[in-house]
């Protein structure tokens, strides 16, 4: 018995490769910074929206780019809430994001969803160019391309102090270096990456939509943590492997539960379950020792 | 040189739990001093050094480093020319990171290393001889992470941090007071020696009075935000523990 076509599969695993940008988004805010950024739902939003428009123009290439630059922008502005404002963390990115629904609208023109059904969009420019018309082999190529370029950063001066920030803050600023300026710089690139994703999305599906960002950082939470619980945590290269090959396992473990008859409305809610899960382990694995410790002790 | 002209700070102004953490404090340091500063819980020592790392700004009054007026200056920015170890040896390192990435975040102290990638080969052999002083065994380690580490190793790496870019100023914040008394010696005695060979003005703060009159040239006690002693030369030999013990109030 064939338990999902071909077609599905290989749909599955683009998906998988774009939402893996989202996903190393999310690594770069949650587990280098360690915040949970949610400005991310809003700048999805606004790559995609800026991909569409520039797209209708004829210049899907620079959408993209243009995506990554808007994204780059919404972090700064969460980035400098958090800081110079002293908004707490996660409050500045529900703030950004808010916000970013309005921006996107007028991005878009005001209209909630831009069709792209007859332009032409980066898959069909690379197919003309190269004359691979797999769009799996153009995703892997970006994926590839952001994932070094993330890793390299990371090795550099200004990468460790962005991980430092996130690491023991107080030692940044004793060593010099302005966390202001480290933590506003990785909430950026998180945000960038995020966009990107979202630019890819909306020249993907041919479409964007101003909600499309909804819920995304749950499920970027549950295709990191699908990641690390297969290869674990280790150094930043590897984790970047991992985080995006989680999002690819993602993907096809949902491709996966819809041949059965999964009912999609309850995506949403088992992302967020699978995240639940996952955090929460450690806690619920303490307290079952603790209440096996108790009831040998007893005897 | 670090100068102090008529600093004050005083915290939560206009309530009824207003307190002069500083009062008035004039004193210089000349190049090369290694000052012991003693005193009571909450008589000043920490925000004296917090006014001169900039985690506070003074109310009024200036700060001056080898001429350079610094009572504004940003704290990362102070943090170029000044070396800080704290009681807690987790809040000196970052621990997710390896030894090598830590201590080239310390020597990027000083220097413009922006987008250059990786740690190299010569800062590697560099970090390798200076971790050989330590005499821990680290030398072979630079890619374990720090959290790894046990306290006195930390604080002993802290310790490199701090003076691997001579600081023109180092502050030591009871350093040594969450260590176990054999691997507190060791930090100490490290700390004496890189303060000696490189010359660097120190202050450090203790509540060993031992410590205090031994370790230096120079103790001073601070009280309700005023300097009350100020004992170098022969006034310093002069003075003994018990004596020093009950001018705290």
């Amino acid at each position: 018995m064939q338990l999902m076509s071909f077609v599905a599969f290989i749909g599955a695993v683009e998906l998988g490769i774009i939402f893996a940008l989202l996903a190393m988004g999310i690594f770069v805010s949650y587990r280098v910074l360690g915040v949970p950024d949610l400005t991310v739902e809003g700048s999805f939003t606004s790559g995609a929206a800026v991909s569409a428009v520039f797209v209708v123009m004829g210049q899907p290439m620079l959408g993209l780019l243009m995506a990554v630059a808007a994204g780059a922008v919404a972090g700064i502005c969460t980035g400098l809430l958090q800081t110079k404002l002293r908004v707490q963390p996660i409050l500045a990115g529900i703030l950004t994001m808010t916000a970013l629904y309005s921006v996107n609208l007028h991005i878009m023109g005001g209209r909630a969803n831009i069709p792209l059904r007859r332009d032409q969009v980066i898959f069909s420019y690379f197919a003309q160019f190269t004359g691979i018309d797999r769009r799996v082999v153009l995703l892997l190529l970006v994926l590839v391309v952001v994932g070094a370029l993330l890793v390299l950063f990371f090795h550099t001066r200004t990468g460790l102090s962005v991980r430092a920030t996130g690491d023991n803050e107080e030692m940044v600023r004793a060593s010099s270096i302005n966390s202001t300026f480290t933590k506003t710089l990785g909430l950026a690139i998180a945000n960038a990456i995020a966009a990107l994703c979202g630019g890819l999305i909306a020249q993907y599906q041919g479409f964007a939509d101003i909600n499309m960002g909804v819920g995304m950082v749950v499920v970027a939470l549950a295709s990191l943590i699908i990641g690390e619980a297969i290869f674990g945590r280790r150094g930043v290269i590897w984790n970047v492997f991992a985080v995006s090959v989680g999002a690819v396992v993602y993907r096809i473990i949902i491709a996966f539960a819809l041949t059965f008859n999964f009912n999609p409305m309850n995506l949403r809610a088992v992302s967020a379950i699978i995240v639940v899960i996952a955090i929460s382990y450690p806690a619920i694995k303490n307290q079952w020792s603790l209440f096996m410790l108790k009831r040998r002790a007893k005897k | 040189m670090l100068e102090f002209k008529n600093v004050t700070k005083t915290f939560n102004i206009g309530t009824v739990n207003e307190r002069t953490a500083l009062n008035d404090i004039s004193i210089t340091l000349p190049k090369g001093d290694f000052v012991t500063l003693v005193g009571s819980n909450g008589g000043g020592k920490s925000s004296l050094m917090n006014v001169i790392s900039g985690v506070y700004l003074a109310d009024s009054g200036s700060i001056t480093l080898d001429g350079r007026d610094i009572t504004f200056l940003p704290e990362h920015k102070r943090s170029r020319d000044i070396g800080r170890l704290f009681q807690d040896p987790m809040k000196g390192t970052a621990p997710n990171m390896t030894i090598a990435e830590n201590l080239f975040l310390a020597y990027g102290r000083a220097r413009r290393l922006g987008f250059r990638i990786g740690v190299g080969k010569n800062l590697t052999s560099l970090f390798q001889e200076r971790l050989a002083l330590l005499d821990l065994g680290l030398e072979d380690r630079l890619r374990t992470k720090m959290g790894l580490l046990s306290g006195g190793q930390r604080q002993a790496i802290t310790l490199l941090m701090a003076t691997i870019c001579t600081p023109k100023l180092l502050m030591l914040d009871e350093h040594t007071a969450a260590l176990d008394p054999a691997t507190a010696d060791k930090v100490l005695k490290l700390t004496e020696a890189i303060i000696k060979e490189e010359k660097i003005t120190t202050i450090m703060i203790t509540h060993d009075m031992h410590q205090a009159l031994e370790l230096g040239n120079r103790t001073l006690m601070i009280e309700n935000g005023k300097i009350i002693q100020d004992l170098s030369g022969p006034e310093r030999e002069a003075m003994t523990v018990d004596k020093l013990v009950g001018m705290f109030k």
